[in-house]
């Protein structure tokens, strides 16, 4: 086996573990907990080596052939800066996430069925990233969406039932309008591959079904990556999950499914100009001020922390919109840690739900004697989403309005701020009722959550307090790529079919 | 097949449904076979295959269907058939590639050719009928929850 | 030309079922509708004139054929629409064991 046949192994180790699960996890006992546990091991040190095995390869790109079929008959899954970036930061949270949920979900009834979505969610954002073909793209998304829909329901609850619905139809929505952009695509260049697909377009530039088919895109994409106009599912839906799935839901599933899929489009296949690089950056700082604002009114611990999502994601939206390398740093290195401290935020709230039993800000109240690990990684977490030095978030956000005051946006850049004193006042919130003060007499006898949970959320904040060293020199190569990738353009297009010839 | 009068439908579709619930078993197992001759294969095989249980259901009720396969059958064949898939698959790892045509290819239009296709046929054909049939027991037999 | 016109026209009655309907199954069929319009687009996209079936058969030679890859891809596509209409109306189903009703304006737990 060369070196390069790792690349399907993203996509088959989480499908076979998915459907051993639900083959053996009924009658052996606690063999879908280890299996679950070396499937996502297994990709994490993969996507390691990936990222490691990528520095040396020509051009910094590799390009797998499925079944010996070249492009642009087959199907090929193409290696770049951006994907192997992309993979890290998915297989990363779905391992951590996973281990979380090996005794979060000691609640629940059906823990096989549970790792068997979850494995076939990962699966499918593994397929989205790693593929060169636009159908395989929509396909593999599909496989995520609707693991994500049952697993939103998963507690069949009245609410949470609720939730789902309302989730599903306004996804299944928007798989229809990314449908309808990839036929009036293929009817334009009657090819599917991306690669070929740009080269074509690059020919044929007036038409009007680029800029028709790129605003079905930009519908699609932004109503899976919870943009402004189309954010309406997320306060419902990502409250009613269960906490590890709130968690990848906010922290993964809305990047890969929506920003990754959107820079794809936008940047390697249609070609950015700057009409739609100004609406990406007006819509990015519109979801910021709206995100932050409604948060501002919450009391429900997990709907504040999914309105801050919305805010985030429109910090990482402006900073790619920018175009500038520097603005495009910003913004993926957000991406990043984002999901490092989103997926921090909802596991912690997840253990004050396991301990106490209840989500209401109001009804909690100095949980930091009883539960003093959760204290200290949720202060963490919510330093480093303010964005105070020397955590995470700092540095990706005096990256980002940096870029937006040296391309001359000042006004976005004073949204920029504004947007991040009000995170922090809603934080210091968040902190004060539930781990400072009295405690309530019904809360007097909880107790720290169990080891697992406790070893995700301590693992999580050191890589919050260490993001930061990912700027130096010998480290930055990791970003660099990506940015790299994102920047190049439709010459993305050249590369991919050169290199898939050898 | 078990008579009872007070469950299913009358008589007359009863009788006529012992005779051709095995002829739609038969020309779903047709089609799923012959995939790679003619337009059909494993998706629309595997849904006249499905198709042959819920009619089965439907004449004479649900315990005579359940008896047949129950659903702790249907999800065990359901992971087989895709576990069946995806060994398929990684065969083409000993070729040089994932998913490569391993098998010797035969001649054009006779029935043992091109390679995997027609057991790749046969493995989504078990995977989507016995899914199709699953997803129809679970919508009918709605347990009460609280 | 007008084909493609009456098949988004058929796409905006789905939609527009969608947004306005006030009963959930009436939403469920409106996605149902949608789905079939984008599908029957996709498939209409492949056609070339005096195209025949792309079949090809034992002892005949066809020369012009419509275009087979559209047909490959909706065929995954239903299947995909197959199983998130199961899902949505399976939900549907316990929230009517929940809440008592279909009807979407009293169906308001979540709010804020």
């Amino acid at each position: 086996m060369k070196a390069i046949d790792i690349i399907p192994l993203f996509v088959i180790i989480p499908l076979a573990a998915a459907f051993l699960i639900s083959l053996v996890g009924r009658f052996i006992k606690r063999s879908s907990e280890v299996i679950i546990f070396i499937s996502s091991l297994a990709l994490l040190g993969l996507s390691l080596y990936a990222r490691f095995l990528l520095n040396s390869a020509p051009g910094k790109i590799l390009v797998y052939k499925i079944g010996g079929w070249a492009p642009p008959f087959g199907i090929c899954m193409v290696m770049d800066g951006l994907s192997s970036f992309m993979l890290v930061t998915v297989n990363l949270i779905a391992f951590f996430v996973a281990v979380y949920s090996l005794s979060y979900m000691n609640q629940y009834t059906d823990k096989p069925k549970f790792f068997t979505l979850f494995s076939l969610m990962v699966c499918g954002m593994n397929g989205v990233i790693i593929t060169g073909d636009l159908f395989n793209l929509f396909v593999f998304l599909e496989i995520a969406s609707i693991a994500s829909y049952a697993l939103v329901a998963f507690g069949t609850e009245a609410e949470e039932l609720e939730a789902s619905f309302k989730y599903a139809i306004m996804g299944s929505v928007a798989s229809a309008f990314i449908f309808i952009g990839i036929a009036f695509l293929y009817s334009f260049t009657s090819t599917l591959n991306m690669a070929d697909m740009a080269r074509i377009l690059a020919y044929k530039q007036n038409a009007w079904v680029i800029p028709f088919a790129g605003v079905l895109f930009l519908m699609g994409f932004g109503l899976k990556s919870s943009l402004v106009p189309f954010h309406a599912w997320l306060p419902d839906a990502h409250p009613s999950a269960p906490a590890p799935i709130s968690a990848m839901l906010s922290g993964v599933l809305i990047k890969t499914l929506g920003v990754y899929s959107l820079v794809r489009v936008f940047f390697n296949i249609i070609g950015s100009t700057h009409g739609y690089l100004g609406i990406l950056m007006f819509l990015g700082v519109v979801s910021m001020l709206v995100g932050v604002v409604l948060a501002l009114s919450q009391w429900d611990l997990k709907r504040l922390l999914a309105y801050h999502s919305i805010s985030q994601i429109g910090y990482v939206v402006l900073g790619i919109g920018l175009g500038t390398p520097l603005g495009v740093l910003g913004g993926l290195f957000h991406l990043f840690n984002h999901s490092v401290f989103k997926s921090l935020l909802f596991l912690n709230s997840g253990s004050v739900d396991y301990a106490a039993g209840t989500r209401d800000l109001k009804e909690t109240g100095g949980l930091g004697k009883l539960m003093p690990v959760t204290a200290k990684t949720n202060l963490a977490a919510s330093m480093a989403i303010a964005g105070i030095p020397p955590f995470n978030g700092f540095f990706s956000k005096t990256i980002i309005i940096i870029a937006c005051l040296q391309k001359g946006f000042t006004g976005y850049a004073i949204c920029a701020v504004i947007g991040s004193i009000l995170t922090l006042s809603s934080f210091m919130k968040v902190q004060r009722f539930v781990f400072l003060g009295e405690v309530k007499d019904k809360l007097k006898n909880i107790k720290e959550a169990p080891f697992a949970m406790v070893f995700s959320t301590v693992c999580l904040a050191i890589i919050c307090v260490l993001g930061g060293l990912m700027l130096l020199p010998s480290l930055r190569f990791f970003l660099d790529d990506a940015v790299a990738v994102v920047l190049k353009g439709t010459s993305y297009a050249g590369v991919v079919l050169e290199a898939a010839s050898k | 097949m078990i008579d009872n009068p007070k469950t299913g439908m009358t008589l007359i579709v009863k009788t006529i449904t012992r005779l051709t619930v095995g002829l739609i078993l038969l020309f779903g197992i047709y089609i799923i076979l012959h995939g790679h001759l003619s337009p059909g294969g494993g998706f629309a095989g595997g849904v006249i295959v499905a198709l042959s249980f819920v009619h089965l259901m439907l004449a004479f009720g649900k315990d005579v269907a359940i008896s047949k396969v129950s659903k702790n059958l249907a999800s065990n064949l359901e992971s087989i058939g895709a576990l069946m898939f995806l060994s398929i698959a990684l065969l083409g790892f000993l070729g040089g590639s994932f998913f490569l045509n391993i098998l010797p290819k035969g001649t054009p239009f006779n029935l043992f050719s091109a390679g995997i296709i027609p057991l790749c046929n046969i493995a989504i054909g078990i995977k989507v009928g016995v899914g199709l049939f699953a997803i129809f027991l679970t919508l009918v037999i709605v347990e009460k929850s609280k | 030309m007008t084909l493609y016109f009456l098949c988004l026209m058929l796409f905006c009655v789905g939609l527009y079922g969608v947004l306005r309907k006030r009963n959930l199954v009436k939403i469920i069929v409106g996605l149902g509708i949608m789905e079939y319009a984008m599908n029957l687009f996709f498939v209409l996209l492949g056609y070339r004139f005096d195209g025949r079936a792309p079949i090809v058969a034992r002892d005949q030679n066809i020369l012009n054929m419509v275009d087979p890859l559209p047909q490959a891809l909706v065929l995954t596509s239903i299947v995909i629409g197959l199983a998130v209409t199961a899902l949505i109306i399976s939900i549907a189903i316990r929230i009517y064991e929940k809440y008592g009703t279909f009807d979407i304006t009293k169906i308001k737990k979540l709010k804020g």
